[in-house]
């Protein structure tokens, strides 16, 4: 370990971090709760997953200046797990998702990421808006206009004060002043107090109370391996945020190892899984937060305000909260996808419809990747499998030339033959490959047969302009399909 | 007397126009040209959930100001470009602080109506805080 660079990420920034953090905090108590309200458990376990994930990955996360925290993208994930069967099951899901990631990282598979194509990025976090949006629809049903005006006055104030001020956060002000008004105002709406308790204390170390056997592994497996999945996109692509917004680099395989020990010790201490934040690493960058001290002050920070301030914590009226969770919702949302998507390649906004789709039907983000991922790779297949031929008569009744173009692989050769007019009067033709690349063995097979039907019929064939690494592979498996006698 | 110029560009008419002044005015005085490219956090956001790559995001910033760099590039003007990262306004003035200008150009006004409306002017608070000459172009 650089011990001069590690001292640069803790203590290059000291001023800008502890403000930052300070402000991320604030920022984030709302959201861990709506999310814990959102995954059907405790507000607490959202707050420790905040407190636990943030404090943890400063120490060991790959981005300093990312913010990691309880996520909505996370909390979705789990639904139906405690529903089902309970807080146990989703803190040993935590554990086991954390020790995917870290194997995730240790394995260095952060370079797979690239393979997610950006359409299904858009997609991803499309979905993760639209969800949390769907998500606080149930606050609004059988309300008062009360609660309506609340959640309007809410909206009103997180957009309109930064026409103001910049210097405190409007979301923060929006609740306090919300909050202000239905304690005074002695009005009755619902709030944090009842979804659940808030406990003044610091968390405890806990084994989840589950009996450990195959069955209960096999329960928890598919959900810890969407939570992992999901987590890692996330945090990934904020940490690519953050690169860009800092011009700075970062390891990612590092911020996998970081985020899975961080899901691990979460679990421990009766906390939700978490992943990196956008929204809340965009809040801490632009508050000048770029070193590590940044997200530990923003963690302890948040565990101080709930200790000392968890009485009025409960009293949040949850029209503030459904309030903060629309901005959250509509910050998430990539309008220009939106507003692009006609501009955009057709395949490309395929891709992108796709993605959202399925997440809406199966509510389950990391399905809507693979089937993104998996879509976008045969669209790329069908674009490069294009292959053109073109022949010309080089000497009349003697010989014939045929160019091919293109890649040559499974799935554009299975009509290649066909291109070709094997009952021709000429004596030799050249197939000329300069602008072809044979990349396995059905292209070498593709080209065997063709040489094979042209022989039948007493027609030589020979190549020119294989590339190097072409020839090598024909060497070396070329001529088997023809001597198997087809 | 104005050999260092700072130019500050983000695409917008504002900025082309900008750029025509600046060109005049490093020819007058024989001076070096520096474009400047502020991104905000929400464009960083944007462009790398839009981009399939770091390279990607580079050569579309720079397609955002080439009205900017066609100018520059058919002047005999010697210039560089930089892109520099957070909110345009304090990013700005640091930068022209930090590297002894002797001016900057800067349109009146940028990309959008309403930002300018919401947030104040950037080119307002840029000519209050920074040290060297401004010239603002309307």
């Amino acid at each position: 370990m650089d011990i001069q660079n590690l001292k640069q990420e803790w203590f290059g920034n000291i001023r800008g971090d502890v403000l930052a953090g300070i402000v991320v905090a604030l920022a984030l108590i709302p959201e861990a709760i709506a999310f814990s309200i959102i995954a059907g458990v405790d507000p607490m376990v959202g707050l420790y997953a905040s407190f636990c994930i943030a404090v943890v990955i400063a120490f060991v996360g790959g981005r300093p200046g990312m913010i990691s925290a309880a996520t909505g993208a996370m909390a979705l994930l789990m639904v139906t797990l405690i529903a089902d069967h309970g807080l146990q099951y989703l803190l040993a899901a935590t554990i086991l998702t954390g020790i995917l990631q870290i194997l995730f990282g240790v394995l260095k598979l952060a370079k797979i990421m690239k393979f997610v194509p950006r359409s299904v990025m858009v997609g991803f976090v499309n979905a993760l808006a639209i969800m949390i949006f769907t998500s606080q629809l149930q606050h609004f049903v059988d309300e008062t206009w009360v609660m309506y005006s609340l959640v309007a006055l809410t909206l009103a104030i997180i957009y309109l004060l930064p026409r103001i001020t910049k210097a405190v956060p409007s979301t923060l002000v929006a609740i306090v002043v919300v909050t202000a008004i239905a304690i005074y105002g002695n009005i009755g709406v619902g709030t944090v107090g009842d979804m659940g308790a808030i406990t003044q204390q610091l968390p405890v170390f806990l084994i989840p109370s589950i009996p450990f056997t195959f069955e209960t592994f096999m329960i928890i497996l598919p959900y810890s391996l969407s939570l992992a999945i999901v987590g890692l996109l996330e945090s990934l692509l904020t940490a690519n945020i953050v690169d860009d917004m800092t011009d700075t680099g970062s390891d990612k395989n590092k911020e996998s190892r970081g985020q899975g020990i961080a899901n691990v010790v979460t679990g421990f201490f009766g906390g939700m899984a978490g992943c990196a934040m956008i929204g809340q690493s965009v809040i801490n960058v632009k508050s000048e937060g770029s070193g590590r001290l940044s997200s530990l002050v923003a963690g302890v920070f948040l565990m101080f305000l709930i200790i000392a301030l968890g009485g009025i914590v409960v009293q949040i009226p949850m029209a503030a909260l459904a309030g903060v969770m629309i901005m959250v919702a509509i910050s998430t949302f990539d309008w220009s996808s939106v507003k692009n998507l006609n501009k955009l390649p057709r395949t490309d906004a395929i891709v992108m419809v796709t993605t959202v789709g399925i997440v809406l039907v199966t509510h389950d983000l990391s399905k809507g990747v693979l089937a993104g991922v998996l879509l976008s790779a045969i669209f790329f297949a069908a674009k490069i499998s294009k292959v053109a031929v073109t022949e010309e008569l080089v000497l009349r009744e003697q010989k014939k030339l045929y160019r091919i173009e293109g890649q040559l692989f499974f799935a554009s050769v299975s009509d290649l033959p066909d291109k070709f007019n094997f009952e021709d009067s000429v004596k030799e033709v050249e197939i000329d490959l300069t602008y072809a690349h044979l990349w396995d063995d059905s292209a070498i097979g593709a080209l065997d047969k063709i040489e094979m039907k042209f022989e039948q019929n007493n027609i030589k064939v020979v190549y020119s302009g294989l590339n190097n690494e072409s020839m090598h592979l024909k060497k070396r498996i070329g001529g088997l399909s023809k001597a198997s006698g087809h | 007397m104005y050999n260092k110029i700072l130019l500050a560009s983000d695409g917008s008419e504002h900025s082309i126009r900008s750029a025509k002044h600046a060109i005049e005015l490093a020819k007058n005085f024989n001076g070096t040209i520096e474009v400047v490219y502020v991104i905000d956090g929400q464009s960083s956001k944007n462009d790398v959930l839009q981009s399939a790559s770091k390279y990607e995001i580079e050569l579309k910033r720079k397609e955002k100001i080439k009205a900017v760099l066609d100018l520059l590039g058919e002047s005999s003007v010697e210039y560089e470009v930089k892109l520099l990262h957070g909110e345009p306004g304090p990013t700005l003035i640091e930068f022209a602080n930090a590297n002894n200008f002797d001016c900057l150009v800067i349109g009146s006004r940028g990309l959008n109506k309403l930002q300018t409306m919401i947030l104040g002017s950037v080119s307002h608070k840029v000519a209050k805080h920074v040290e060297c000459p401004v010239l603002i172009v309307k």
